[in-house]
C-alpha cells in the first residue's frame, strides 16, 4: 500500500524532526517474501526503511512493554486495542506515545499462500485496486483474491479501524458487523462436538509443537517477569514434548490471555509450525462476552471483568 | 567409488527389501510441511520434496531423550543409583536427506565428540545411521550453502550421493556403509565414467543457479571483542524485533544446545536431556538471580557471534551454518542471518560502520 | 564408550553446619564402590555435579584435597531448589556425584614460586583444597611464600574456622583472617575489607609471586585494581569463574562465554584470558 506507506514516513519523519518522541516503531522491508521486520527508526535517515503491506501480521504493541522512552508506534484497530489494554494494566503510559492509526483491511495468512504455490514464492504483488495477490517464481505465478488467503482472525475482524490513535494514516474503513463477520462460527463448531471428538481435535491441533514459546512471546499480553513454564521451584509444568505438558502449558496460556485477548493473530503467525492456537483464545473470548458483555481493549477506563468485582456478575457456571 | 543407476521402480522396490534391516525414514508430506518419518510398510519417502520445515537433527538427536533413569524404591538395591536405560540402536537409513542437513551432522560432532569425552547417546545413533542423500538441482532463494561451507551436491557427509536424472537416479556410492545399503536393496545396475561426469555436470548447473550468499572471509581475522562491543552498529537495531521465541534454534541443524532435567513417576527417576535455546532468558540465570545475558540484545548477540565467530575461531573450519535457509524463512520477525553475517565481515572497527546488505 | 552422563554413587557420611546462618554447609560423602575413588582422581581447583536423582544436578568445587583420602567433601550454600533439598538431607542418604570436571590451579606453573591466595566468603572452597595441598609434606617444598587473606562478613560466617586456627598458628605459611566487621571483642584478626587487607599484607607482584583470587564479583572488582597497584601481571593472576551449568562437559552450550566452556575450558582461567573474553558471567 503504496499511500500507507507514503503517509507513515511522512508521519515518522515529522514526529522525530519536531522532537515529539525519541523512537518511531514500524516494520522495515523484509529479506524474504511476505516478511517485515519490525524495526524502530531514530533518525529520519532510517524512516526511509518503513514500508506498510499486507503482511504486517505482527503486533508492535509487543515491544512497548515497560519502556520509558517517547514513542511513535504505528497500530492496526486490534494492535490499538492492545495498546489500551497495556495502558490498563499500567505496562506503558498514554502519554508516552504518539499512535499513529492504520485502518486496516486484513493481513495475508502466509501459510495459506506458501501452500498454494507450486515451488518456492520469489516475489509477492498486491493489487490495491483489484483486490488481488499475485505469487510468482521458478515457472509459476498465481493470482488469487486477498479475501481468500487472509488471515483467518482478519477475515472475521469487527474493530479494523483503530481505537486509540493520534493520527490517522487514511480514511477510516468500514468495519464488518457482527452478524457479517460470525466471529465465533468456529468455535461453535466445536462446541458442538462430543467430548470424545473434543479430545481428539484438540490432540491433533497441539501435536506438532515443539515449546519453541513463539506463541507466548509475540503475544504483547504475555509479560509476566517469570512466566509460569520456566519456574522451577516449584515447577508447575514439565518442560520435555510429553503431550500432558504441551496441553497444560496451552490451556494455561489461554486462560491468562482471558478477557484481554484482542485476536490480533501474532501467535498464530509467529508459530512455525503453524498451530492454531486462536481455537483456545477465541472461545474465551466468545465467554466474556456472552457472560460479561466485555471486550477487550476498547477503551482506556474500563477495567476488565476479571480484575474487577460487581454484584450482578452471572455466577451459574460456578459450581 | 562406485557409481550406479538406479531406476526409479528400482529405487521403491529395492526399499522393500531394505527393510528387514533397517528403520527406514524419510521425507513425508503432513498437512502444509514435509518432515522426516519413520516410513511405514509400503510407504514411500517423497523425493520431490523440496526441504522440510525442521530439520533432520532430531533423527540422530530427538528433542526430549531420556538418558538416565533409577529406583526411587528404599527397598531396591540400587535405590537411588542412576543408570543407563536399556536401548537398542537399531540400524537407520535416512533417504533423501539433503545435503546441507547432511554436512551439519560433522558440524554438530565436533561438539558431541572430543578427546576427552564422548556422548555416548549422539554417537551410537549417529554411528547405526547410513545417509542417503538427495542432491540439489533447484535451489530456494533463501538457500547459501556454497558460501557457507556446504553446497547443493556436497558429500563430505553422506554414505551415497543421489543425483535426480528424470526415470533414474545416479548414485555415488561413497563409504563401506554405502555400499553396504546399497546391496541389501539390490541396487547394482554399474555405469561407466560418462554417470561420473554427469553428476559433475549436474553439480556446476546446481551451484551456479544459487541465488543467495554470504560473505565470510574475513570473519576469522576479525576481532572477537570488537565485534562483541559493536552494540550501535550491530546489534541494537537488530535484536530490537526479536522475541526470543527460539524458532531459528529448534529448526537449526547445527544448533545443539541441551538442557537437563530430572522428573519424578511414581517410583521411578528419570533424567531426561531437552533441546534448548541460548534465545531463552532462563538459560544463563544463575540460581543466586544473576543473569550475565539479561537482556535480548545480549542474547541475540550471543547466537549469531557463536555462530560466525565462536565456531570459526574455536574450530578453524568455517561457521557454524550450512546455508539451508530455515531460519530465514521461519523467523516470525525476519531476522536474517545472511545480513548479520555480512555486517560482521565487513564491520570496521575503526569507523564503527559496516555494509548492510542481505543476498 | 565411557558415558560420561552416569554419577557416582555415594553415601553422605557426615554434615557440618559451617555457618551461624546455617546458609553453608559442607557435606563429607564416600563412594559405594572403592574403585571410584580412584576413578575421581582430582585436583585442586576443579569441580564436580552432586547429582540428586529425581530433582537435579549442581555443580560445585571440591572442598578436600587430592592428599586426603577416602572421601571427598564439598561445601553447598543454600540459594535454590537443588541445594535446599541437599540441606535437608541426612547422613546415610544416598546420591551421585559426577566428576572430577574443568581445569584445575596451574600447579606445574607454580611450583618454584610464592603464591599468595585471596578468598572472599563462600568461594574459598577450592582454595582450601589448594591450601591443604600445598601444606602438605610431600609438597610444601615446592612452593616458596605462601600468603593467604581470607575475609567473611562477620565471625560466624568464616567457613573451615577450626582449620583456619590452625594455619594461623603454623610458621610455613602466612595467614591474614578478616571479617567485615565484628563487635566481638575477643576477635584476634584484621577487621576490613578482603581489598583493604590485600593492599596492606600481600607481598609486591614480582615475576616469582602468583596470585589465585577466588571470591564474589564485588570483591573481585575491587581487588584488581589493588593487585594492579602492587604489580602483579594479568597473567599471574588467576581466577575461578562460576556459570550456570548443566551437562559439565562442555556440551549442552550453557557456560559457554566466548569460544570457552567454563566448565571444560575453565572454571580457572588467568586474568589475561578472562580480558580477551565477552564479560558474560
Amino acid at each position: 500500500m503504496k499511500s500507507y506507506t507514503d503517509k507513515i514516513k511522512e508521519i515518522a519523519k515529522r514526529l522525530l524532526k519536531e522532537d515529539k518522541v525519541d523512537i518511531v516503531i514500524g516494520y522495515r522491508k523484509g529479506t524474504v517474501p511476505l516478511m517485515h521486520q519490525p524495526f524502530f527508526a531514530t533518525s529520519e535517515g532510517e524512516v526511509d526503511s518503513f514500508v506498510w503491506d499486507s503482511n504486517c501480521g505482527l503486533n508492535l504493541a509487543n515491544y512497548i512493554t515497560d519502556r520509558k522512552e517517547r514513542i511513535g508506534i504505528v497500530a492496526t484497530g486490534c494492535n490499538s486495542r492492545n495498546i489500551a489494554v497495556h495502558v490498563v494494566e499500567g505496562k506503558i503510559q498514554r502519554d508516552q506515545l504518539y499512535i499513529i492509526g492504520v485502518p486496516c483491511q486484513g493481513m495475508v495468512d502466509r501459510h495459506k499462500l506458501a501452500a498454494m504455490a507450486e515451488g518456492n514464492i520469489a516475489s509477492v504483488e498486491e493489487d490495491e485496486d483489484k483486490g488481488t495477490i499475485t505469487i510468482s517464481g521458478q515457472g509459476f505465478s498465481k493470482s488469487v483474491d486477498k479475501a481468500e488467503v487472509l488471515q483467518e482472525n482478519c477475515s472475521i475482524c469487527v474493530h479494523r479501524n483503530p481505537v486509540l490513535c493520534d493520527e490517522l494514516v487514511a480514511d477510516e474503513v468500514t468495519e464488518q458487523t457482527r452478524e457479517q463477520a460470525d466471529p465465533y462460527a468456529r468455535v461453535r463448531e466445536i462446541e458442538a462436538m462430543s467430548p470424545d471428538d473434543k479430545w481428539t481435535y484438540f490432540d491433533d491441533l497441539l501435536s506438532d509443537c515443539i515449546r519453541c514459546y513463539a506463541c507466548r512471546n509475540a503475544c504483547p499480553l504475555c509479560y509476566c517477569p517469570q512466566c509460569f513454564v520456566d519456574e522451577s521451584n516449584p515447577q508447575w509444568v514439565g518442560k520435555s514434548v510429553d503431550p500432558t505438558d504441551i496441553r497444560t502449558f496451552h490451556l494455561l496460556r489461554a486462560y491468562h490471555c482471558a478477557g484481554r485477548c484482542t485476536d490480533c493473530g501474532a501467535c498464530v503467525r509467529s508459530c512455525p509450525v503453524g498451530i492454531n492456537v486462536r481455537d483456545f483464545t477465541k472461545k474465551l473470548e466468545k465467554d466474556c462476552l456472552e457472560l460479561y458483555g466485555w471486550e477487550a481493549g476498547l477503551n482506556t477506563e474500563q477495567r476488565p471483568p476479571l480484575d474487577t468485582y460487581k454484584p450482578e456478575d452471572p455466577e451459574d457456571f460456578i459450581k | 567409488m562406485k557409481v550406479i543407476k538406479i531406476d526409479k521402480n528400482e529405487w521403491a522396490s529395492g526399499l522393500e527389501k531394505l527393510r528387514s534391516a533397517y528403520e527406514l525414514i524419510g521425507p513425508v508430506k503432513e498437512k502444509f510441511y514435509h518432515a522426516f518419518q519413520s516410513l511405514e510398510s509400503g510407504q514411500q519417502p517423497d523425493m520431490d520434496y523440496i526441504n522440510t520445515r525442521v530439520s533432520p537433527k532430531y533423527v540422530i538427536y530427538p528433542q526430549s531423550e531420556l538418558i538416565l533413569e533409577c529406583s526411587l524404591n528404599e527397598n531396591d538395591e540400587d535405590y537411588k543409583i542412576y543408570k543407563e536405560p536399556e536401548k537398542e540402536y537399531k540400524a537407520k537409513a535416512i533417504l533423501g536427506i539433503r545435503p546441507c542437513d547432511a554436512d551439519s551432522f560433522s558440524l554438530v560432532r565436533r561438539n558431541f565428540d572430543t578427546e576427552e569425552y564422548k556422548d555416548p547417546y549422539w554417537l551410537r545413533a549417529y554411528e547405526s545411521t547410513t545417509f542417503v542423500g538427495l542432491a540439489c538441482d533447484q535451489p530456494c532463494p533463501t538457500c547459501f550453502c556454497s558460501s557457507a561451507g556446504s553446497g547443493p551436491y556436497s558429500d563430505s557427509n553422506l554414505d551415497i550421493l543421489l543425483a535426480d536424472n528424470g526415470d533414474h537416479y545416479l548414485a555415488r556410492l561413497l563409504t563401506d556403509k554405502g555400499e553396504k545399503l546399497a546391496e541389501a536393496a539390490g541396487w547394482s545396475q554399474e555405469t561407466g565414467e560418462e554417470a561420473d561426469q554427469q553428476i559433475d555436470q549436474k553439480k556446476q548447473e546446481a551451484e551456479s543457479a544459487i541465488q543467495s550468499s554470504v560473505n565470510t572471509d574475513k570473519l576469522a581475522s576479525q576481532s572477537l571483542l570488537d565485534l562483541y562491543e559493536a552494540a550501535d552498529a550491530i546489534w541494537e537495531k537488530e535484536a530490537f524485533s526479536c522475541i526470543n521465541c527460539g524458532t531459528c534454534t529448534f529448526v537449526c541443524p547445527t544448533c545443539w544446545c541441551f538442557d537437563v532435567q530430572d522428573e519424578v513417576s511414581g517410583k521411578k527417576g528419570y533424567r531426561i536431556r531437552n533441546w534448548d535455546s541460548c534465545m531463552y532468558p532462563l538459560f544463563t540465570m544463575h540460581a543466586s538471580g544473576h543473569n550475565p545475558r539479561g537482556t535480548k540484545v545480549d542474547r541475540l548477540r550471543q547466537r549469531f557471534m557463536h555462530k560466525l565467530k565462536y565456531y570459526v575461531d574455536k574450530y578453524e573450519n568455517g561457521i557454524q551454518c550450512t546455508g539451508c535457509g530455515r531460519c530465514v524463512q521461519l523467523c516470525p520477525v525476519n531476522i536474517d542471518i545472511r545480513r548479520i553475517c555480512n555486517m560482521l565481515n565487513s564491520y570496521d572497527p575503526e569507523s564503527c560502520t559496516c555494509e548492510v546488505t542481505a543476498s | 564408550m565411557v558415558n560420561p552422563y552416569i554419577p557416582y554413587p555415594v553415601r553422605i557420611d557426615e554434615i557440618k553446619t559451617e555457618t551461624e546462618d546455617k546458609s553453608l554447609k559442607t557435606f563429607k560423602f564416600v563412594f559405594l564402590n572403592p574403585e571410584d575413588e580412584e576413578k575421581f582422581a582430582y585436583r585442586a581447583g576443579q569441580f564436580a555435579e552432586l547429582s540428586i536423582p529425581g530433582l537435579g544436578e549442581i555443580p560445585i568445587g571440591i572442598a578436600s584435597s587430592p592428599v586426603e583420602k577416602g572421601f571427598v567433601k564439598f561445601t553447598v550454600f543454600k540459594t535454590g531448589k537443588v541445594t535446599s533439598h541437599l540441606h535437608s538431607m541426612k547422613e546415610g542418604d544416598i546420591m551421585g556425584i559426577r566428576g572430577p570436571l574443568g581445569n584445575w590451579y596451574p600447579w606445574d606453573l607454580l611450583e618454584g614460586k610464592n603464591v599468595v591466595i585471596i578468598g572472599g566468603g563462600f568461594a574459598f572452597t577450592t582454595l582450601r583444597s589448594s591450601i591443604i595441598y600445598m601444606l602438605d609434606p610431600e609438597n610444601r617444598k615446592k612452593f616458596k611464600d605462601i600468603h593467604v587473606i581470607y575475609g567473611a562478613r562477620s565471625p560466624g560466617m568464616l567457613l573451615y574456622k577450626e582449620e583456619l586456627e590452625q594455619w594461623a598458628a603454623r610458621d610455613d605459611l602466612n595467614m591474614h583472617i578478616t571479617v567485615d566487621g565484628t563487635d566481638d571483642p575477643e576477635w584476634k584478626h584484621h577487621t576490613g575489607f578482603v581489598p583493604t587487607i590485600t593492599e596492606q599484607e600481600a607481598p609486591a607482584g614480582t615475576e616469582d609471586t602468583y596470585a589465585i583470587v577466588c571470591g564474589p564479583p564485588v570483591m573481585i572488582k575491587f581487588t584488581q585494581p589493588v593487585l594492579d597497584k602492587l604489580g602483579y601481571t594479568d597473567d599471574r593472576i588467576i581466577m575461578s569463574l562460576e556459570n550456570r551449568m548443566k551437562c559439565g562437559i562442555g556440551m549442552c552450550g550453557r557456560c559457554n562465554i566466548g569460544k570457552e566452556f567454563v566448565c571444560k575450558d575453565g572454571p580457572v582461567f588467568t586474568l589475561r584470558q578472562l580480558n580477551q573474553t565477552p564479560k558474560e558471567y
